[in-house]
C-alpha cells in the first residue's frame, strides 16, 4: 500500500491501452475536425488560427458555435455565454469524477481535466457505475480524441474543399450513437431509469422553453435531484426503498 | 463589447474561449472539492453522470432528421441485446446513412 496519501496513482500501460480502445472512435473525430476546420475557414480564420483553436479550447461543440459567430468583429458576451452553456456539461462531467479525482495531487487532478471531453468522460463514468475506478481513460483516451481533433481540423483547413458530406454518411451521429451505447451500458436499476425518465422530459422540456444550450445541464440535475432524494438501499433492506426526504439530518 | 476579427483580435477571442472553457473543465471538480462527499452527494452524482447522457442524447433525437433518430434507435436496441457498444454504434451510423439514402426526411 502507498504510504503516499493520494492513493490514486495512475498507471502508464493503462493509460496506453485506453488510448487505443479510442482509437476507433478518434477516427470520426477526424472526420468532425475537418467538418470544423472547413467552418472555420469559410467564416474567414486563417488555417493556423483555426488549428490554435482547435489545440487549445479543444471543445468542438462550443468551436461551431463560436465560428457561426464570426464577422468583421464578434460580440464578447453573447461569445463567452454561448462558449459557458455548451460546455458548462463539463462541470456536472468534472463534479462526477471527483469521488476518484480527490485521490489525486491537485496538480495531477487539474492537469487530467484539460482532457475532459465527452467520450473519455463517458467511458470513465460507465466503468465508475460498474465498480471500476478508471481515470487512466481521460488522460489516454483524451489524448487519442484531442491528436484526432487536431489532424482532423487540419485536414479540413487545407482539404476541406474534399470532404464529402459526413451527414451523408451518417457521421454526425457517432458521438450521439457512442454516448447512447455508453449510457445503456451500465446499470439500470429502477431508481436509474426514473431518473433518466424526469432526465429527459425536463432536458426536453429546456430545450423547447429555456435559453439555447441550457437543456444537458437542467436534465442531468433534475436526474441528479432523482438520486439525492431516492437513495438506493443496500440489497438486505430492499423492501424499503422509495422516496425518501428529510431521512439524514 | 465586440472584438475586431483582426490577428490580435482573433488570437484574444481564442484566447478567451480557451479559459471559458478551461473553466468549465476545472469548476466542477474545484466546487466538489468544498463539498464533504456522504451517501447522498455519492447518489446524486452517480445519478447525475448517467442524466449527463440522456439530457444530451434526447433532444438530440427530437431535434434531429429521421437519420439520427434512426441511428439512436438502431443503437438502443442493438446495445440492448448484444452489449457490445462498437456493433451497436456502427450499425446505428450505418442505419443514418442508409435512411438519409432512401432519402426519408421525416418519420
Amino acid at each position: 500500500m502507498n504510504p503516499s496519501t493520494y492513493s490514486y496513482q495512475l498507471q502508464t500501460g493503462k493509460v496506453r491501452a485506453e488510448f487505443f480502445r479510442l482509437l476507433p472512435i478518434s477516427l470520426f473525430v477526424v472526420a468532425f475536425g475537418a467538418a470544423f476546420g472547413l467552418a472555420a475557414v469559410q467564416k474567414g480564420l486563417e488555417p493556423l488560427q483555426a488549428l490554435l483553436m482547435s489545440f487549445t479550447v479543444f471543445a468542438g461543440a462550443s468551436q461551431f458555435a463560436a465560428v457561426d459567430m464570426w464577422g468583421s468583429e464578434v460580440s464578447l458576451i453573447p461569445l463567452i455565454a454561448v462558449v459557458f452553456a455548451i460546455n458548462s456539461r463539463h462541470l456536472l462531467m468534472g463534479a462526477s469524477l471527483y469521488p476518484m479525482l480527490r485521490d489525486m495531487p491537485p496538480g495531477r487532478r487539474y492537469g487530467l481535466l484539460l482532457f475532459l471531453t465527452d467520450a473519455n468522460w463517458a467511458v470513465s463514468a460507465q466503468d465508475y457505475q460498474n465498480g471500476k475506478r478508471n481515470l487512466e481513460v481521460i488522460l489516454g483516451g483524451g489524448l487519442v480524441i484531442w491528436i484526432a481533433w487536431i489532424i482532423g481540423t487540419w485536414l479540413g483547413v487545407y482539404f476541406g474543399g474534399l470532404l464529402q458530406d459526413p451527414k451523408s454518411l451518417g457521421l454526425d451521429m457517432v458521438l450521439g450513437c457512442f454516448l447512447l451505447a455508453m449510457a445503456l451500458g451500465g446499470n439500470k436499476s429502477p431508481r436509474t431509469l426514473v431518473a433518466w425518465t424526469v432526465a429527459a422530459i425536463s432536458s426536453l422540456a429546456a430545450w423547447k422553453w429555456l435559453p439555447p444550450n441550457t437543456h444537458v445541464v437542467v436534465g442531468a440535475l433534475a436526474g441528479g435531484a432523482i438520486g439525492f432524494f431516492w437513495l438506493e438501499k443496500k440489497a438486505d433492506d430492499e423492501d424499503r426503498v422509495g422516496v425518501e426526504e428529510e431521512t439524514s439530518t | 463589447m465586440t472584438i475586431e476579427t483582426t490577428t490580435a483580435g482573433i488570437l484574444a477571442l481564442i484566447a478567451i474561449m480557451t479559459v471559458v472553457t478551461v473553466i468549465t473543465r476545472f469548476g466542477g471538480v474545484f466546487l466538489m472539492s468544498f463539498v464533504t462527499i456522504n451517501p447522498r452527494i455519492e447518489s446524486f452524482i452517480n445519478t447525475m453522470a448517467s442524466s449527463v447522457l440522456i439530457a444530451i442524447i434526447v433532444p438530440m433525437a427530437f431535434s434531429g432528421d429521421a437519420g439520427s433518430l434512426a441511428a439512436l434507435v438502431v443503437t438502443a436496441v442493438i446495445m440492448l441485446a448484444i452489449k457490445k457498444p462498437l456493433p451497436a454504434i456502427a450499425a446505428g451510423i450505418a442505419a443514418a446513412g442508409l435512411v438519409r439514402y432512401a432519402g426519408i426526411t421525416s418519420l
